[in-house]
């Protein structure tokens, strides 16, 4: 979807930290971004990239950490491996499942100098 | 502390809950263009441009009292550069480019020098390292829809965020709603299209205020962009806020405007599987309007399978199949409309009450003494 304004998103929070720890250069981005996540990690990369040129982060590794998708299934009243936001439940096949993790697009942290 | 030099932290000022940041640039004596952090109450946050920032750059301190100093500057969890000048001080700091580079934050205020693969800063050593942020990607979307929200609430204002792709006939239900309601209820408008105000003069000519809101390249609106049109319109006290977001199925589901509840409509010249192709749409939203179901003789649309696809994706989705042309419907829609406005009027008479009840007890402390 809109992976450019998350870019500008991802930069802007990187080049605040960068500014306020007075580096130099930044290295490595680590981001977290879940399966269920509206994001295309591929997508984000790209503008990533055209995002930071001529910034701190220009020539940064952009590191993508997946995280797997899960949510709490009511019929089994148990958490449940989810491949897809709108699934069913792997165990009973009811669509009752409310997403717990992979929904997360976070900036962890970074790499500076 | 640094385990070379044994250099430790300098006065670190922190301001921890700035609820409405607000960037002021400072020009230093180099010449860089830097920006701080404030807080300041209701006002309205702007983000203002920043040069790079490259080697020391030096802040002068002035204090009421006259006095001058600099110190070295520790940076610490995420407190920014946050100072509150209420009291009419100037004040500033020296940043040491190559000293800095040595510390690194610790997570939750704490501070915790030599971390670096050196564990040290002298000059010509490696200086690279890790700083946590654990941050969202659209916290800053979110601090502005927060105070949106906020704002909403304070005032008993009910605000939805209507979403849907282009053409399922948003504007129309929207001059519909409006022309049954406006006897009623105040209404206020925001219009968000990428380019031209005709939707805005569309609402214009119902009689309510409407304010247009062009995205140019952007694909959605945001918090920001809201929180400017609240600024404008300054919508009435206890009125209903209508917010027709771009047309576009994918990317408004992301950003949160402050808004009550999002309203994806789908209208019946759509596919009954959209839902399913566009999930976090129909999953962000609390309502679903079906829209144009006066045209389902002439079309080979299935509005229980649409249905039933949404609520797939959300099992709590509430479902409206309305006609804003031939009007059958919307009674269910504008009655849901009401109930809202009513517990949300509800929430500001709480807070009101609850400001009564506050300045009656500092009344009593005060005729006391």
């Amino acid at each position: 979807m809109h992976e450019m304004s998350l870019a500008e998103g991802v930069l802007q929070l990187v080049e605040e930290t960068a500014r306020r720890e007075s580096a130099v250069r930044v290295k490595t981005v680590v981001l977290e971004i879940g399966r269920l996540s509206a994001v295309e990690p591929e997508s984000l990369a790209f503008c990533f990239e055209a995002v930071t040129h001529g910034s701190l982060a220009q020539g940064a590794v952009l590191d993508i950490v997946p995280v797997a998708g899960a949510g709490w299934c009511m019929v089994c009243s148990a958490t449940v491996p989810m491949e897809e936001l709108w699934g069913a439940c792997p165990v009973c096949g009811s669509h009752q499942v409310q997403a717990t993790a992979g929904t997360e697009m976070r900036v962890k942290e970074i790499e500076i100098e | 502390m640094c385990t070379v030099c044994g250099c430790g932290a300098g006065e670190t000022r922190v301001e921890g809950d700035a609820l409405h940041p607000h960037d002021h640039p400072h020009v230093h004596a180099d010449g860089t263009v830097h920006s701080h952090s404030h807080e300041h109450g209701d006002d309205h946050a702007h983000s203002h441009g920043d040069a790079a920032l490259e080697g020391a750059h030096a802040h002068v301190h002035t204090h009421a009292d006259g006095t001058t100093h600099s110190h070295g500057h520790v940076h610490a969890g995420d407190h920014g550069h946050v100072h509150r000048h209420a009291d009419g001080t100037v004040h500033s700091h020296v940043h040491g480019g190559e000293h800095a580079r040595g510390h690194a934050p610790g997570v939750g205020g704490d501070l915790d020098y030599g971390t670096g693969p050196a564990r040290a800063h002298a000059p010509g050593m490696s200086q690279s390292r890790m700083v946590q942020i654990e941050q969202d990607i659209l916290a800053k979307n979110n601090t502005y829809a927060r105070a949106n929200r906020a704002w909403f609430d304070e005032r008993g204002i009910f605000a939805l965020n209507l979403v849907s792709s282009p053409g399922s006939g948003k504007t129309t239900l929207l001059v519909k709603t409006i022309e049954a309601l406006r006897g009623k209820l105040a209404i206020t408008v925001v219009e968000g299209d990428q380019q031209t105000s005709v939707d805005a003069e569309r609402i214009r000519a119902t009689g309510v205020p409407a304010l247009q809101i062009n995205t140019g390249k952007g694909c959605h609106l945001d918090a920001h962009m809201v929180g400017h049109a609240l600024q404008r319109l300054q919508p009435a006290e206890a009125s209903l806020f209508l917010i027709e977001n771009v047309g576009n199925l994918v990317c408004p589901a992301a950003f949160d405007l402050g808004e009550q509840h999002k309203v994806a409509i789908l209208s019946v010249t759509e596919g009954e599987d959209k839902p399913l192709k566009y999930p976090d749409m129909f999953r962000a939203a609390e309502v679903m309007l079906l829209n144009k179901c006066d045209l389902l003789p002439y079309l080979d649309f299935n509005a229980d399978l649409a249905e039933e696809n949404a609520r797939k994706v959300n099992p709590k989705l509430t479902v409206f199949r309305v006609s804003a042309t031939s009007g059958d419907g919307m009674a269910a829609w504008l009655d849901w409309i009401e109930k809202g406005l009513e517990a949300q009027r509800g929430k500001r008479a709480e807070s009101v009450d609850a400001l009564k009840r506050r300045v009656a007890e500092l009344e009593r402390q005060l005729a006391a003494k």
